[in-house]
């Protein structure tokens, strides 16, 4: 499986659900010339909040600056650099592959290596259905593609820390809601 | 409150005559309105407020509102918009305004219900003065505007869980500051806005002098620290004076305070300050860090930090130091003049302190003349210099003088502009007239875009593109139209006389000084340029390079 480079950091946002805070996030992201190479944003389990994953590219600089300043957007609450904590990771795919009665038994026999799902069946096609980290989702995609893949898919990545506390609710480095300034002591 | 009604924001000024105590001030151009409120919170310490209609009265609010932003000012921008059922049909005078101003704005609103507006006044006040200041804007449909709802202002912001500015310094971090103070050799200080924002002066001045650590402001910094003070340096960077950049480049430590290292003062970043450890307060966590690597950051309001440290740090002497500085400012005058015996702007600003002794609140615009009176009138009182710094916005001198004098009726208020600047904003005139706003105009006309003039000639080889106004108009002539009072002047023996007739005149004034059409701004250091690389004066006389003693 492949991993990602070191230089690709996720970070996790805590927003408030409310019209247009993709839109400021985006911007913000933009017109700092921030690479960002995923994003995806969906209720938290509070009403009222969403929760972002994104997975930034770049050095220490690069993500402690992303931090400071998706702070300084008024919607956002929480952000925490997760890179280095004991984290699950998901992404899914749905891919729809050609198919012919010779090649279907083999392509279901690598749907369930994978423990990925066959959700539609069609004389000409299926669609699979994909959960997992990056790595595997791209591994199933490669032995797809000589079947012949017609389309493909794909959610950003989303994660999570594992253990008790949620995600982002231990204090991080850049939290400026700290009155104690934790911010300071980091910056090199 | 600055602005000028339009079809959508109609149903606000409607009922302006219900709430006399609200004093609105119709302009000429929206662009004014945002700058007027700007100059306006920058002379008061207050909120300005400024009111366009939808479409293309919101879109001329962009430019005042990106100046407030990179400045960090507190204004308040209320825009008119289509009604809710025609949000997003392209109808007539709609544009996408909190979309457009979401970069420039530190936070926007668009109002979709009027029981909201209590809350969203309140938060927008509450977001635009603390913490780092900065414009919000709120949008509101017309249909909003006309819809009855419940009144409830609320006492407290307690609905924005994602906005807690930091205040207070960390203490350990204050003792780490200390230390490096304490035990420093050639430290200086490096104060910005975050200063005058914070109204840390005071504060300022206890740890300079406690300490003895020489001050230099930035262009935005100017009059946070009293220049007749024996520890004041005046200002670094690209037009700073010279003996400043060379005494960043031999400092030992650097102590940042509310400024965030920009490129017009640090020049090319990776050899500013070689020597120096770095010291960086600022109410922003996002400026720690961001520009140089610092040795002890402190987030925190400036007037607290200052005041800690000051406790902190012991009294000390250094006198090697400051004799060493001395030296520095016998060995770099700076700021030479190459055509003595003429009308020269650098006589002119200096005349201007004299006749005002200095106690007037100087608005400028963008370009040479705005370098020239930042050199050269020598600022005693907080708050008594506006200009445009971040954004570099030509024309402000007008409508932001316009803001002071509202601001501050009790005192003077000269604009010096520059030819160029002076006539993208002038239309505002008229609203000076009518209000009676007795601001007194110095247009230094040298009839060019003399700092784009400057660069040609200094990095372009002389190739003047763009830069000669062939066919400006009577300045004079023009301000009688207005009725306003106006004089030039020509001979450098009659400046003083100049000024001193028009600061006695009880009304607006314009004096057209018809300065020589060519002189530069020197000390300048190239864009990106070391201290070594700074032309310290015409390039004849210049002393480059570094000097021998420096290593």
């Amino acid at each position: 499986m492949v991993e990602l480079a070191s230089q690709y950091h996720t970070i996790t946002a805590v927003v408030e659900d409310k019209p247009g805070v993709l839109a400021r996030v985006a911007s913000m992201l933009s017109r700092r010339g921030f690479n960002i190479s995923n994003l995806s944003v969906g209720h938290s389990e509070t009403p009222g909040l969403s929760r972002m994953t994104f997975v930034v590219e770049g050095d220490e600089w690069v993500v402690e600056q992303v931090t400071k300043q998706l702070y300084k957007l008024i919607d956002v609450v929480r952000v925490s650099d997760i890179s280095d904590d004991s984290i699950v990771i998901r992404e899914m795919a749905l891919v729809k592959v050609k198919s012919t009665p010779e090649t279907r038994p083999e392509i279901m026999q690598i749907v369930d290596i994978f423990r990925a799902n066959i959700v539609d069946v069609a004389t000409d096609a299926l669609i699979i259905e994909v959960t997992g980290d990056e790595g595997k989702v791209d591994a199933l995609v490669q032995l797809l593609k000589p079947y012949s893949i017609k389309e493909t898919m794909r959610t950003g990545r989303v994660a999570m820390t594992r253990g008790g506390p949620a995600t982002g609710s231990k204090k991080t480095s850049a939290d400026t809601t700290d009155h104690s300034a934790p911010d300071t002591e980091v910056v090199p | 409150m600055f602005g000028l009604p339009g079809g959508a924001i109609m149903p606000f000024y409607q009922t302006l005559p219900e709430y006399p105590a609200l004093k609105h001030i119709l302009v000429r151009h929206e662009q004014n309105a945002g700058h007027a409120a700007d100059g306006y919170a920058r002379a008061s310490g207050k909120v300005g407020v400024c009111v366009a209609t939808s479409g293309p009265g919101a879109t001329n609010l962009v430019t005042p509102l990106a100046n407030a932003m990179m400045d960090s000012i507190p204004v308040i921008a209320l825009t008119g918009q289509v009604p809710r059922a025609a949000i997003g049909r392209d109808a007539f005078q709609e544009t996408d305004t909190t979309g457009i101003t979401m970069p420039v704005t530190k936070h926007n609103y668009l109002a979709m219900h009027a029981a909201d507006l209590p809350r969203i006044f309140k938060e927008a006040f509450h977001i635009a003065r603390t913490g780092r200041p900065g414009p919000v804007l709120i949008d509101l449909p017309r249909d909003v505007l006309e819809e009855v709802a419940e009144f409830e202002y609320p006492d407290q912001v307690t609905t924005l869980r994602g906005y807690k500015p930091t205040l207070e310094g960390s203490g350990r971090q204050i003792k780490r500051a200390a230390k490096l103070i304490d035990d420093a050799q050639r430290p200086v200080i490096l104060a910005g806005h975050g200063v005058l924002i914070a109204n840390a002066s005071a504060e300022l001045r206890q740890l300079a002098e406690k300490a003895q650590v020489p001050v230099i402001t930035t262009l935005l910094g100017i009059s946070g620290f009293s220049s007749d003070h024996v520890l004041s340096m005046g200002m670094p960077g690209m037009h700073g004076q010279a003996h400043n950049n060379w005494a960043i480049d031999k400092a030992d430590l650097v102590v940042g305070v509310g400024m965030r290292f920009d490129d017009r003062v640090t020049g090319k970043i990776s050899t500013f300050a070689p020597r120096a450890k770095v010291i960086h307060i600022d109410i922003d966590p996002a400026e720690v860090g961001k520009n140089v690597r610092v040795t002890v950051p402190i987030v925190g309001d400036a007037r607290r930090v200052l005041h800690a440290l000051a406790k902190e740090v012991a009294t000390t002497t250094r006198p090697d130091w400051l004799k060493e500085i001395d030296d520095l400012k016998d060995r770099h005058p700076g700021m030479p003049t190459s055509q003595p015996d003429k009308l020269l702007p650098q006589q002119v600003i200096r005349d201007l302190h004299e006749a005002t002794a200095g106690r007037a609140i100087i608005v400028t615009g963008v370009g040479q003349h705005q370098m020239f009176a930042a050199q050269h009138y020598g600022f005693t009182e907080p708050n008594t210099w506006i200009t445009s710094g971040g954004l570099g916005t030509m024309g402000f001198e007008v409508p932001a003088a316009m803001g002071a004098a509202v601001a501050r009726p009790d005192r003077i208020v000269w604009s010096i502009a520059g030819d160029g600047g002076f006539q993208m904003t002038m239309s505002e005139l008229a609203t000076i007239v009518e209000q009676r706003l007795p601001i007194k105009f110095a247009i230094l006309n040298n009839n060019s875009l003399g700092m784009v003039r400057q660069l040609q000639d200094l990095f372009y080889d002389g190739v003047r593109v763009a830069t000669a106004y062939s066919g400006n108009p009577d300045f004079v002539k023009l301000a009688e139209a207005y009725g306003i009072w106006a004089i030039r002047v020509s001979d450098p023996a009659q400046v003083r006389d100049a000024i001193d007739q028009a600061n006695a005149v009880d009304g607006p004034t314009l004096i057209d000084f018809d300065i020589v059409p060519e002189e530069n701004v020197y000390p300048h250091l190239p864009a990106g340029g070391t201290a070594a690389e700074m032309i310290e004066g015409p390039v004849e006389s210049a002393e480059k390079g570094a000097p021998a003693w420096l290593s």
